[in-house]
């Protein structure tokens, strides 16, 4: 096919319809979020004590970490949704884990060093490593499809990052049934089930994102 | 700051998005322009990538991306991030392809002018296509018919000719890219 005829060929279809990247995203978001709940209230269900829980600063802060994690994500998400982003969405991506680093200061600073390594194993690392991936799993699939209406020009960066964002929601929920509160627990257990969450999302990317 | 020709063609990619069939076929065009530049200055003759593959390439990523573009944004950027992505796939599947395919590189070698979408991989393309979508593309494409014309002819909505084709050329599209 001859360049000129392409030309006449597309511009027969000028009109652009569907949904912007912006409202595929958050459609998949709101998809994603009810997912995350299904499988958590199917699975795990809220700690016996999360009202007394509830007035803990270390159980609210596990909130403030995922939280900030899942909507500096989406924002990420959304800016590498298009093709000219650059390197610079990336930092938004340090705000969760400054956060987590300050948190983690603190935890030390207040609690005596003997005490450290039972809160840094606590007693759920096993669930958490299982069940943040398994919350996430469903949300994150739902996120790459939805991405697909984007035009990444760093594919597995898109899909790693839709990774954090399927992981920051699952975390979110997760946080609720944990009863290992401590950042320092937050820090490595979480960290790793997410980051595992990630490089799911940059491995099936590379399929799932061409365009 | 926006550059005036950033203006032109970013005026005439909104009327297109818009239904401007006219305006669209005059981006294109020059969009074809500016990326052949580009293409033909990354492109060594005999580099086993031809120029016209990454200008055809990135005209129809554009086509089925526009809705990436942000209507109140300067649109050069936008298209040379997308001529960017499709010279750099271009090369990496030559790349591949040349270890894999010595007679097919010598082929390529051998043609001067091609037609960057070869008739037998357009016939491919169209293959994996239901009826409908197919006879709507070859419609548009191989007649030359417009989308209402096509429409009267096959007796389907106006939308519903849009839908196909737009369908249809994005299976093309993922037909390159398995090249």
């Amino acid at each position: 096919m001859k360049t000129d005829d392409l030309i006449a060929t597309l511009s027969k279809d000028a009109r652009s319809t569907g949904p912007s990247v912006t409202t595929m995203l958050a459609g998949g978001v709101a998809v994603a979020i009810v997912l995350a709940a299904v499988a958590f209230f199917g699975m795990l269900g809220p700690r016996p004590d999360i009202h007394a829980a509830a007035a803990t600063p270390r159980f609210l802060l596990k909130f403030v970490m995922t939280a900030t994690l899942a909507l500096t994500a989406l924002a990420s998400a959304a800016a590498l949704s298009r093709p000219q982003a650059g390197a610079r969405v990336l930092g938004l991506l340090l705000a969760a884990p400054l956060l987590l680093a300050v948190a983690v200061l603190a935890e030390m600073m207040l609690v005596p060093m003997p005490d450290w390594p039972a809160l840094w194993i606590g007693n759920n690392n096993m669930l958490c490593l299982v069940f943040i991936p398994l919350i996430g799993f469903a949300p994150l699939a739902v996120l790459l499809a939805a991405m697909r209406r984007g035009a990444p020009a760093r594919p597995r960066l898109a899909g790693a990052v839709a990774g954090l964002l399927a992981g920051g929601i699952a975390a979110t929920f997760y946080a609720a049934h944990c009863t290992d509160d401590s950042p320092l627990f937050v820090a490595t257990w979480y960290s790793i089930a997410i980051l595992a969450l990630a490089a799911l999302g940059a491995l099936a990317a590379s399929r799932a994102l061409r365009w | 700051m926006t550059r005036p020709d950033d203006a032109e063609l970013a005026g005439l990619l909104r009327a297109a998005m818009a239904g401007d069939e006219r305006a669209y076929q005059r981006f294109l065009s020059m969009v074809a322009l500016r990326v052949r530049a580009l293409a033909r200055r990354l492109t060594a003759p005999g580099g086993g990538v031809e120029a016209e593959d990454i200008v055809q390439d990135t005209l129809l990523a554009i086509h089925l991306k526009r809705h990436t573009w942000r209507q109140d944004e300067p649109v050069l950027p936008w298209i040379f991030a997308i001529a960017r992505f499709k010279a750099i796939d271009a090369f990496r599947r030559r790349g591949r392809r040349v270890e894999l395919d010595i007679a097919d590189f010598s082929d390529t070698l051998a043609a001067p002018e091609s037609e960057a979408i070869s008739q037998r991989d357009l016939g491919r393309a169209l293959d994996t296509l239901s009826p409908s979508q197919k006879a709507v593309v070859a419609s548009v494409s191989v007649e030359g018919q417009s989308i209402a014309e096509t429409a009267d002819a096959l007796g389907m909505t106006n939308t519903a000719v849009r839908v196909a084709l737009h369908r249809g050329l994005a299976a093309i599209a993922r037909r390159f890219g398995e090249r």
